[in-house]
């Protein structure tokens, strides 16, 4: 049963180069690029590429040494990108089989029996894995053995897509060096005094005084040279948690930029979810803020407490479309801005099952979810949803379960999810067609002031927008009263009022309110 | 030599058929699909509003364009189709609309300043987006609480642009305002106006008794689009090969199916 490993090489290399906009990170990857890691000024190299390497830099340099070395990109680690990065690694492999395990930070190796109906012979996978690797942003070597620790070593030891054949593992591995079998320092320190440089010198000597001078584990290392070792994989049990996190060396002041980033973030983040045939509902961004000491930020961040800006989007169908989570990370923060410069962005989305819809033949054209979530967004901003408007202004009325005039509330607009499902779409529309038209209301909000001259107790002259109009007929009064035990109680004795305009006749709803002395005009029949 | 003028008609129409298919030929728009409104004097007037269209209802105040509105949203949101209603004076009673299924109804309420200009700019956007998003059978835009100045400053190309975004859709556009100004961007204008409120009881009786049953309204078509040019009585006579002309500014129509009676339903 064959096994295929997925190694990135400089992976702390990998892991900040994939975080960063493609150019940057196309160009990291051609640059000698060595990683710093603690405070300064104690910070030291802890990895470099293969080009820096060349260029002198080694691990436990200070920054003044490295930056002796000319042409070397110096960067800090970030354990959160790291984590990122391993993510997706393991996301990557989880795309292919099922049962994947993850050695270390920078190597998984997965299972892939059974895989050749789908993917072909072994090469063609390797090479379908590298792939993918690259839609995530990392480059890395694949193996494909007979053993899974075979295959973690060939990945290690040679570059791009590589395959054993079943049997040739010791002739394969054997021009190895023995440090890819990654023994304790003092073994590899014997093994180099003996002159043991390669899998093969190490494979070829006698078994008996290698266990003699090395123990049990020489015995080990000299079955991992010949690629005879056989074991089982320990799967990767992950609960699903999707997040992608990225620090800013130089903080970020405008959204433009902003943009860039949170794009590069979200195409991350889809592209994991995709590869776990996922979706999702919910993104919650988490922006760190670079705070002055004497800059009094907004009220939502308390004092003492770290800076940080939170926002979250809530979606009424799973979606998997980058761009438009874009769209709407990038209308939320127009309308609710970071307080101060931005030096650290952390996002994390709740996987869903996509939406499954069957659409009929003859069913009704509605908006695309995708479509309609962006327009929602702009239509906010349009009508103006400022910061501390706690007012919706874009949605689905509902009217509330009370007398109160006027009582609704707007509820997010979801047509996909709504309606009258149990009724034939015929018998309803026959149903509104048989019912005569009834007369609406136009209301007024707020309601108009009005001043009115009484005749008798009944209305007899309205002085309305700064003209006095006479009424022709009337009807009423009807007392509306309500919600006494509460601390916003209404009552008013409203009227139905005809009036003689200029161009013609005009019902009006009029109430005298008993809390205020005052008569308001509160709709006008149309 | 002379060549007859079908002759390089063909010629002309062969040679510019990969980028403009039947270049001088008549080709005859197909009809509208008709909705209709709910109303039997409105539908029976105008014949149903046409989709992928703009239609104008205008009128003073209680002239029944609400009821018309709201009884057009009540059949289309019965038919499942999702509705958007943009309201430039943030005058919609979701208590009035009843057989509307309130959950199919995007309401846009559009902030009310003292500006009705900063107001209908916010309704004009809003009318842009909702318009490009599509998947509306519905989008109405209430500009029926605005001066009439200011709505006679939007643009021709505005409405115009309003009238190619729905153009071969099936969305239908309606505006409600207190006149016409769409001017030949509309296929189909309606006039209405209050004839005759109607109270439940006479004069004489005490005013707690009497009771506004309801409205008589009328209906009149002020203007409609006749899209099909081989109907038009004077090209007939003529006897000429259809071309593509437009025929504007048909006759007002205003018969007696015109007049509706909208009534209240009080719970007793």
């Amino acid at each position: 049963m064959p096994f295929a490993c997925i190694h990135v090489p400089d992976f702390a290399v990998e892991a900040i180069a994939r975080s960063a906009p493609a150019a940057d990170g196309a160009t990291l990857r051609q640059q000698a690029v060595a990683v710093l890691e603690g405070a300064p000024p104690l910070a030291r190299v802890t990895a470099a590429n293969q080009k820096a390497r060349a260029a002198g830099i080694e691990p436990g340099m200070t920054r003044l040494q490295a930056e002796s070395c000319a042409g070397v990109v110096l960067r800090m680690r970030s354990a959160a990108q790291e984590e990122s990065a391993h993510a997706a690694l393991v996301d990557c492999a989880c795309s292919f089989s099922p049962v994947v395990e993850s050695s270390a930070p920078e190597t998984v190796v997965l299972d892939i029996g059974g895989l050749e109906h789908l993917f072909g012979a072994p090469a063609r996978l390797a090479q379908e894995l590298a792939r993918r690797l690259c839609l995530l942003g990392m480059e890395g070597n694949v193996a494909v053995a007979e053993n899974p620790d075979a295959a973690i070593h060939a990945a290690r030891g040679f570059a791009g897509a590589t395959v054993i054949p079943p049997g040739k593992e010791a002739e394969r591995l054997g021009l190895l060096p023995v440090d890819v079998l990654a023994p304790p320092p003092d073994v590899l320190e014997m093994l180099d005094r003996w002159g043991i440089r390669t899998l093969r010198a190490l494979a070829s000597l006698p078994p008996v005084p290698v266990t003699e001078r090395l123990g049990q584990q020489g015995l080990r290392l000299q079955k991992l040279a010949r690629g005879e070792t056989m074991r089982k994989l320990a799967p990767v049990i992950e609960p699903l948690h999707f997040v992608e996190s990225m620090e800013l060396e130089d903080a970020v002041e405008l959204l433009d930029p902003l943009s860039f980033l949170l794009a590069r973030l979200l195409e991350q983040l889809c592209a994991r979810l995709r590869s776990r045939a996922l979706a999702t509902n919910e993104l919650r961004l988490t922006l760190e803020l670079e705070v002055h000491p004497d800059v009094q930020l907004h009220a939502e961040t308390s004092a003492g407490a770290e800076a940080v800006h939170q926002r979250k989007l809530r979606l009424p169908v799973p979606m998997q479309d980058s761009k438009v989570f874009l769209k709407l990370l990038q209308l939320d923060l127009r309308a609710h801005p970071p307080a101060a410069p931005v030096r650290k962005i952390r996002m994390e989305t709740e996987p869903a099952r996509p939406r499954q819809t069957q659409d009929g033949l003859f069913s009704q054209r509605l908006p695309q979810p995708e479509t309609l979530e962006v327009m929602l967004a702009r239509l906010n901003s349009i009508v103006g949803v400022a910061t501390g408007d706690s007012q919706v202004w874009v949605g689905s009325p509902e009217v509330m379960d009370t007398h109160r005039p006027d009582a609704f509330r707007i509820v997010p607009f979801s047509p996909h999810t709504s309606g009258i499902k149990n009724q034939p779409v015929e018998k309803l529309v026959r149903e509104a067609a048989e019912k005569p038209a009834q007369m609406a209301m136009r209301v007024f909000r707020p309601p108009l002031p009005l001043r009115v001259e009484l005749r008798g107790e009944r209305p007899a002259f309205l002085l309305l927008r700064g003209k006095r109009i006479a009424v022709a007929a009337s009807a009423g009064p009807w007392r509306n009263s309500g919600e006494w035990w509460n601390t916003e109680p209404w009552s008013r004795d409203e009227w139905d009022v005809g009036v003689k305009l200029e161009h013609g006749l005009a019902l009006y709803r009029i109430f005298f309110d008993q809390r205020s002395g005052s008569w308001f005009v509160a709709g006008e029949y149309d | 030599m002379r060549f007859s003028s079908h002759v390089v008609r063909a010629q002309v129409e062969a040679a510019l058929e990969s980028r403009f298919p039947s270049a001088l030929s008549f080709v005859p728009r197909p009809q509208p699909e008709m909705t209709w409104t709910g109303i039997a004097a409105v539908d029976a007037a105008c014949g149903g509003l046409p989709r992928g269209a703009l239609t104008e209802v205008c009128g003073p105040e209680s002239s029944g364009r609400t009821t018309l509105l709201l009884s057009l949203l009540a059949r289309m949101t019965q038919r499942q189709e999702a509705c958007a209603l943009i309201d430039a004076g943030d005058s919609f009673s979701p208590h009035s609309a009843a057989g509307v299924d309130l959950s199919r109804l995007l309401w846009v309420r559009c902030k009310r300043t003292k500006r009705d200009l900063h107001v209908l700019e916010q309704a004009l956007k809003a009318a842009d987006q909702i318009l490009q998003g599509g998947g509306f059978g519905l989008v109405v835009m209430d500009l029926a609480g605005l001066e009439v100045q200011a709505v006679r400053r939007v643009p021709l190309a505005s409405w115009f642009r309003f009238r190619r975004a729905v153009e071969n859709t099936p969305t239908l556009f309606l505006i409600l305002e207190r006149e016409a100004s769409a001017k030949t961007c509309a296929s189909l204008v309606l006039q209405l106006r209050l004839r005759e409120e109607v109270w439940a009881s006479g004069k004489s009786v005490p005013s707690h008794a009497q009771v506004l049953a309801g409205m008589k309204l009328e209906v009149e078509v002020a203007r409609r689009h006749s899209s099909s040019i081989h109907d038009h009585p004077a090209l007939l006579e003529q006897k000429k090969p259809a071309t593509a002309a437009r025929i504007w500014g048909a006759p007002a129509e205003k018969t007696e199916a015109g007049i509706f009676h909208a009534r209240t339903e009080w719970a007793v």
